[in-house]
């Protein structure tokens, strides 16, 4: 009779506290879902603003702390004009923003304060014991949060927003593109001037390599002319002398950071061998 | 021959901790993990493998905790034995062992069956921690083995062992045996913080340190002193339970007597375990925050929030079963009714306490409710629901427990010292100065950013202990020679043995509650931010359902507690010789 008196009392104990734990409210939590991969196509930066405010209190958790706890600062309640202006003059401050300005200055260092937290620690919010040396913040590229690196320009799109500065990121490309771009990266430099000219697409609008093309001046006996100074100035700064009968601007401005030195030189050395027209049949 | 048998097995001890000792010393190559896919987690005849193993890790941690304390208050008992000459402290130490002797099989039967369980539901998972821990596994069942020997011969030997030099001795196999036994804890605790806090290996899941990385990893040590701790509180409830069981079945006064004195003791340490475990709670949540401010607002302000709701709710229940324990026993002194009319207002500041602990900040609400609230929470309690409260809650609670057992022991003695109103008015004042401090401390925390406020219950925490240890000393000044009067034991109503089953219980479900939040701060990582987990059930149950498995595994334990106390009975029965001319085996009348 003990025994059972016993049993049943601990039971109604125990069944009080199953009863609690049931009346209570019921939440389960449930990993992130598989990511669906952003489709590009027709996101314009107020499209590129409003993911980045999505992945701010989502997938990004940056809600966890930054809201009216007192855990780190209140981003959103923060004005980010002002504030972003303070924390670059602050002294203490010595990270990739430094000396710049505007939208690149805002950029720069959201950039820095998601992957690298302890770069620069706000006064008050750095870890216990620490002398705001070291932040609680993780990287947001590292586990757990794993942003990817358009997901990480989403978010500086949203803050540069709400800084009130123009956002100037790069707006996602498609899948394609990206793809080409990277096998165009990972392309080895060209090994022959012939190969360069091809890579570079210059008997396009040169009369090169036997293409005729009247869109550039002919370029035989070019070296002869303006010296091998001139024809490195010539392909890297084409705007600086334009030939006689020819518009500025026709010729992409941007091939000295598009070319390998290597390849610079093959080509310079190319035209400087090449002779007059005439001659070089 | 004996000494040449030791001899050899001590040697085969070394030989296996001398070569194991590469496995610490190097790392291993680093390779980057294979993160696992659904593919990799068999689903075996429609079986949850997350409850199978949830269930028997949980048993198999009740049984352990139980196993694993008995022996370091048993030693302690042992040794007040030897101090104070009485035979009945080296009586009960034996007794307590008797109980937990038949619980050491089960939990080696609990812990394969949790091995096997593991290594089938979760290959993946268990590879990853062989290829960490490598020959750390090896030493873990070495000592498992060491401890199966030093547990058995120092129960076997306790009799031949009991006198003179030779208790000492049988001392030492104790130590031994303790050393051993945490030893295997905190081999243990190492793999369970390692999959919170990985060490020892880089994000994509290479291992790049030593086992010693991988082991010393920043909640070990946390871990290691909250469940020492929490194994003293838990042993000495479960052996209050029996003894409180015995003393309302037995029919003797000399029997009554006996195990009141033994629920008693049980409830000490009981208590005695209890009252630093918030503190160990506190460091081991402050390392969690330190250690990631996400883990730590998961635990705390996240979807597991409402769990501590839950908590306060059964350490409110445990503090106040442990003090209506102690209240009861002031009638077993003729001056406990001297202290008498204290009880009303400890009992004022428990209740509140615990209301102020069970206030929730924030709730799931509807517009309605919002509406009437005037907001997310409410207007004059909402401030009670966060950690400035509830810490000045839980730090009066505890010194307010702490009053109550002093009551207890002052009601059968009474100080001869001149000094003693003096002794007194100092016990008072420091109660005094220690309360306002620690409220004071709480309105502070207030003021403080979150993430300065589980530091600011530093001085609270400091504040209650310092209470206690000086309370205790001056106590122990002053009532040096002081005139005792008679502790009648038995003298105790049934009902008060029933506030002894309550703390088991609530102990059991706490810490299967605990065990389930620790788990849960993983959220879908096996190795939090290194081993994903991909299987179907790495979502964190809701409470409800949290609740109805703890229940059922605590059920389980109940039953096989009941098993344990009957077998060690069972042990003492004699059957008495048949009379000549009865059936055989009849028990004579």
């Amino acid at each position: 009779m003990t025994l059972f008196k016993v049993l049943a009392f601990s039971l109604v104990i125990l069944l009080s506290y199953t009863l609690f734990a049931n009346i209570l409210p019921q939440v389960q939590s449930d990993p992130p879902p598989e990511e669906e991969p952003i489709a590009p196509e027709g996101m314009d930066v107020a499209g590129l603003v409003a993911w980045g405010e999505t992945l701010f209190s989502g997938k990004g958790t940056c809600t966890l702390c930054h809201n009216d706890l007192g855990r780190a600062p209140d981003i959103l309640a923060l004005d980010l004009g002002t504030v972003f202006g303070e924390r670059l003059a602050d002294p203490r401050y010595t990270g990739k923003a430094k000396g710049l300005e505007g939208a690149e200055a805002v950029r720069a260092y959201v950039e820095e304060s998601m992957v690298e937290p302890s770069a620069y620690v706000v006064a008050g919010f750095g870890k216990k014991g620490t002398g705001d040396k070291v932040s609680p913040m993780p990287a947001v590229n590292a586990a757990p949060i794993l942003l990817s690196d358009t997901e990480m320009d989403a978010l500086t799109a949203f803050l540069q927003s709400r800084a009130g500065v123009d956002v100037t990121v790069p707006l996602p490309v498609a899948a394609e593109e990206a793809i080409a771009e990277a096998e165009e990266e990972e392309e080895g430099p060209a090994e022959t001037a012939q190969a360069a000219l091809e890579k570079f697409a210059c008997s396009a609008c040169h009369d090169l390599e036997g293409s005729e093309a009247e869109v550039g001046p002919k370029l035989g006996g070019l070296g002869a002319r303006i010296g091998r100074d001139g024809v490195r100035e010539a392909i890297l700064d084409p705007n600086a002398t334009v030939a006689e009968g020819f518009e500025p601007d026709m010729m992409p401005g941007d091939l000295g950071a598009q070319m390998r030195v290597s390849e610079l030189e093959l080509i310079v050395d190319y035209l400087m061998a090449l002779p007059a027209s005439g001659a070089q049949e | 021959m004996i000494g040449r048998r030791h001899s050899v097995f001590w040697a085969f001890v070394l030989a296996v901790l001398v070569g194991l000792v590469p496995e610490f010393a190097s790392a291993a190559e680093p390779e980057a993990l294979l993160q696992p896919t659904r593919a990799d987690y068999p689903a075996i005849a429609g079986v949850s493998s997350r409850t199978v193993v949830w269930g028997l890790a949980q048993m198999h941690l009740f049984l352990a905790a139980f196993v694993l304390a008995v022996p370091l208050f048993v030693l302690c008992i042992e040794l007040a034995g030897v101090l104070t000459r009485e035979a009945r402290y080296d009586d009960m130490a034996h007794e307590f062992m008797k109980i937990s002797m038949a619980a050491y099989s089960f939990t080696a039967l609990a812990g394969g069956g949790l091995t096997i369980a593991l290594f089938l539901f979760y290959p993946n998972l268990m590879d990853f921690m062989m290829r960490v821990f490598r020959g750390q596994t090896l030493i873990y069942a070495a000592l498992f083995g060491l401890e199966s020997i030093c547990l058995y011969v120092y129960y076997y030997s306790w009799d031949a062992l009991r006198y003179g030099d030779r208790k000492w001795f049988h001392m030492s196999i104790g130590v031994v045996l303790n050393m051993v036994g945490l030893g295997l804890l905190f081999i243990a605790n190492a793999w369970t913080a390692f999959m919170m806090s990985p060490a020892g290996v880089d994000p994509s899941g290479a291992i790049t340190g030593t086992v010693w990385e991988a082991t010393r990893n920043p909640l070990w040590n946390p871990l290691n002193l909250h469940r020492f701790l929490a194994n003293i509180a838990y042993g000495g409830a479960i052996v209050g339970a029996y003894a409180a069981y015995r003393f309302l079945s037995v029919r003797t006064a000399a029997e009554r007597a006996h195990y009141d004195w033994m629920g008693y003791t049980s409830n000490i340490i009981a208590v005695c375990g209890f009252l630093p475990l918030p503190f160990a709670g506190y460091w081991l949540m402050a390392e969690i925050y330190s250690y990631s401010q996400q883990m730590g607002i998961t635990a705390m302000g996240g979807v597991l929030a409402w769990l501590f709701i839950i908590q306060a709710v059964l350490i409110g229940t445990i503090l106040l079963a442990a003090n209506y324990y102690l209240w009861c026993g002031l009638g077993r002194t003729e001056r406990g009714a001297h202290y008498a009319p204290y009880v009303k207002y400890i009992a004022v500041v428990l209740v509140g306490g615990f209301l102020v602990w069970v206030t929730p900040h924030s709730i799931i609400l509807t517009p309605q409710e919002v509406q009437m609230l005037g907001g997310t929470t409410h207007k004059f309690l909402g401030p009670l629901g966060i950690m400035p409260a509830k810490n000045i809650a839980v730090n009066l609670m505890l010194v307010f427990t702490f009053l109550s057992f002093q009551m207890f022991y002052r009601s059968s003695r009474t100080p001869t010292v001149s000094w003693a109103k003096a002794g007194n008015a100092v016990i008072v004042a420091l109660y005094i100065a220690g309360c306002l401090n620690i409220v004071a401390a709480g309105i502070y925390g207030y003021l403080t950013p979150t993430v300065y406020k589980v530091g600011a219950s530093v001085p609270q925490v400091a504040t209650t202990l310092s209470i206690i240890v000086f309370a205790a000393a001056i106590d122990g000044f002053m009532l040096r020679g002081a005139r005792k009067t008679d502790v009648h034991w038995g003298r105790m109503s049934a009902r008060s043995q029933y506030a002894l089953f309550v703390l088991p219980v609530a102990f059991t479900w706490l810490m299967a509650l605990m065990g389930y939040i620790r788990s849960s701060l993983r959220t879908h990582w096996h190795v939090y931010t290194v081993m994903k987990d991909a299987s179907p059930e790495a979502y964190i149950p809701t409470i409800g359902e949290a609740g109805n498995t703890i229940t059922l595994i605590t059920l389980m334990f109940m039953a096989l507690i009941v098993f344990i106390f009957w077998l060690s009975q069972l042990g003492a029965t004699k059957q008495q010789a048949p009379v000549a001319g009865s059936a055989a085996g009849e028990a004579a009348p």
